[in-house]
């Protein structure tokens, strides 16, 4: 194998040196002050996130990623106000968070669509809640189906759609109700490949066209890679922030760039700081087949 | 003819399912066999299983004569439709000649002599089966309108669920012959009957211990269906922030509501069991009595009567089950549909 002489992961083009600098100058919404969430185990007390701070501005793509049980999960958890932290706060446009609510919308992993409506009924849901007209609700639950292309199914059930088509109803029934922030867990996690680098292309778009700020947790590095503006790298035992780091491939991206030097440099970097130590059990194997029969 | 098919299975009436699809032209050969498994295969058992029954039964010596084959109850049952359709017509010409005498003492001015009499002839065969059929579903009504409530904060709450669960562990268990006499006293010292009150004692008997032996699986189903709900479907409602009532009413119960079908469906079943023999036991009029009364009665016909009621019995649990299976499959959002 020949060792590609990549450039650094921090060497930024000019162009997107300035793409960061005005992403820098824009306002907060999400701003974490150093959040920690301790757990009670049998073994006494499990520290799953240390000390986690950051910051995103108006409209950036966050992805998070870090080896598995790192805490990813209950880290956007606590941002939802799902689970409270056991120390820091949680700034949103400047005002404390304490519980959930409709300015951070959420999608799931698992898909978490009503089996029992429609998809139309489905994006209806949260605007029907929060006391609009079922008039008012339904034409603008349509633009959204219309934004995530499913115009053609919005009188099918959940169980009718593929995994691709429920997480858009799922990112259009999370958009409906105008969030602030959208967080994401893995949500194309259970996807097969191709539908999942679709899926990629299908998300940056909705971001692109519409004033949305995501925080995307992940553990595919490409996906964090061809998602993001900025990465969060975070390091298990206890949940840190290890490094962050913007990437320097330009916008807008597109699938073909998952072979150049800068997306190769910020792969190989990411390698480096998540590299799992598996651990390494020998296979016991006998040759089971005649000799002449060699594949080599 | 989609249409046609997904009604007959939903109702699981399956059996019709090869007719449509030939009637619509598609292979034959493939429906012939469909057919066979689905109708053919049962109809041979069934008559395997008669002709049996008849050569069995005339071998058992009873002190009121021979088993009854099947000959026997189906002319049985004839006499009992027979005997139904004089009752009525009994009926009808008794309130004829009422109306009659009652308009002539109206023409003479009579008007004290005018009297309204119900009719008082006993209950046929099939005024029982309707008696034992309306007590069922009273009972089964209030088991519902518990348990489902009673399920949905035992699944919410795991404090209520530990709170109910010693209760429901030794209560599930009980007998409705052990129910009965509790029932029957409690309901002849707290509910005053007078002529024209909503519902005889004993028709309230029968209804309540069918209530106390049905509830246990609707509560049951209804607990664990609300308590699996999947998370993130409840945080979706969080992240609402949904109130209590909405929340039980948008999201706990339309995904425990297949759940709560097969336990309700359960329950019915249950309930028509127990029916019978609280009937039997009590002297609640219904089939459960009817069978009882055919056995102290010991005439030559009593078994043949008492093997139509063992069928109709069987038959009616049956279409119960059907019933809470269309209800059930209507409810449920599965790949099926
Ligand atoms: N409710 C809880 N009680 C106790 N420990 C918990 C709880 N939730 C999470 N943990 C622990 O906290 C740690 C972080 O879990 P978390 O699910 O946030 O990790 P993750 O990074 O999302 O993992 P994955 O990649 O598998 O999704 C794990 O060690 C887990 O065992
Ligand atoms: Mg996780």
């Amino acid at each position: 194998m020949t060792t590609l002489n990549l450039p650094s992961y921090l060497d930024q083009t000019d162009q997107v040196k300035k793409r960061f600098d005005a992403l820098k100058k824009r306002d907060v919404i999400l701003d974490v002050k150093k959040i920690s969430k301790k757990f009670d185990s049998p073994q006494g007390e499990v520290e799953a996130i240390k000390e986690i701070s950051f910051q995103t501005h108006k409209r950036e793509f966050v992805c998070v990623i870090g080896p598995s049980g790192c805490g990813k999960s209950t880290l956007i958890r606590m941002l939802a106000g799902l689970e409270t932290p056991s120390g820091g706060e949680v700034l949103l446009d400047g005002k404390p968070v304490s519980g959930p609510g409709p300015d951070r919308g959420m999608v799931f992993q698992g898909y978490t669509l009503f089996p029992w409506l429609t998809v139309k009924r489905n994006v209806m849901f949260g605007l029907e809640m929060s006391g609009r007209s079922k008039k008012n609700a339904e034409s603008e639950a349509r633009d959204w189906i219309d934004l995530v292309g499913l115009s053609k199914f919005e009188n099918a059930y959940p169980h009718q759609l593929s995994g691709g088509m429920k997480q858009r109803v799922a990112i259009a029934r999370a958009l409906a109700n105008r969030p602030r922030i959208l967080l994401m867990d893995e949500p194309f996690g259970a996807l097969d490949a191709q539908t999942r680098t679709k899926m990629q292309s299908n998300l940056l778009d909705i971001w692109k066209n519409i004033d949305i700020t995501i925080l995307f947790i992940t553990h595919d590095l490409d996906e964090a890679i061809f998602l993001a503006d900025r990465i969060l790298v975070l390091k298990a035992h206890p949940g840190e922030v290890n490094e962050v780091i913007e990437v320097p491939v330009p916008h807008p991206r597109s699938p073909e760039q998952m072979i150049t030097p800068e997306f190769l440099a910020t792969k190989k970097r990411l390698e480096e700081l998540i590299h799992e130590p598996e651990e390494d059990v020998p296979m016991n194997l006998t040759l089971m087949t005649d000799k002449s029969d060699s594949v080599d | 003819m989609n249409k046609i098919i997904n009604f007959l299975q939903i109702s699981g009436l399956t059996w019709f399912v090869p007719f449509v699809r030939m009637a619509a032209g598609e292979n034959p050969k493939t429906q012939a066999k469909d057919l066979w498994m689905i109708m053919g295969i049962p109809i041979v058992a069934f008559i395997i299983f008669l002709m049996l029954w008849a050569q069995l039964s005339s071998k058992v010596v009873t002190s009121l004569g021979t088993v009854p084959g099947p000959s026997d109850v189906y002319k049985q049952s004839t006499l009992l439709w027979q005997d139904h359709k004089d009752q009525r017509a009994k009926e009808d010409a008794f309130y004829e000649r009422q109306e009659k005498r009652n308009a002539k003492y109206a023409e003479q001015g009579r008007d004290e002599k005018i009297k309204w009499r119900e009719f008082t002839g006993s209950p046929t065969y099939i005024d029982q089966i309707f008696t034992s059929i309306k007590t069922v579903f009273m009972g089964f009504i209030i088991a519902t309108l518990i348990a489902v409530p009673l399920g949905i904060f035992c699944g919410l709450s795991p404090t209520v669920n530990a709170a109910f669960n010693p209760i429901i562990q030794i209560f599930k268990p009980v007998s409705p012959l052990a129910w009965l006499p509790i029932v029957t006293m409690v309901v002849s010292a707290t509910y005053a009957t007078s002529d024209d009150a909503w519902f005889s004692k004993s028709f309230l008997n029968s209804a309540i211990t069918v209530t106390l032996c049905s509830l246990w699986p609707t509560l049951i189903n209804t607990a664990v269906g609300v308590a699996s709900i999947d998370k993130d479907l409840m945080n979706v409602g969080k992240v609402l922030q949904l109130n209590w009532y909405t929340k039980v009413t948008k999201l706990v119960l339309p995904s425990s509501l297949p759940l709560i079908f097969t336990g309700l469906r359960l329950s019915l079943g249950v309930g028509w069991m127990v029916l019978i023999a609280a009937e039997m036991l009590a002297q609640n009029p219904g089939l459960g009595k009817f069978v009882w009364d055919e056995f102290q009665n010991g005439s030559s016909q009593s078994l043949s009567k008492i093997m139509v009621a063992v069928l109709t019995i069987g038959f009616i649990g049956f279409l119960l089950d059907r019933i809470m299976y269309t209800l059930q499959n209507l409810f449920t959002f599965s790949d099926k549909r």
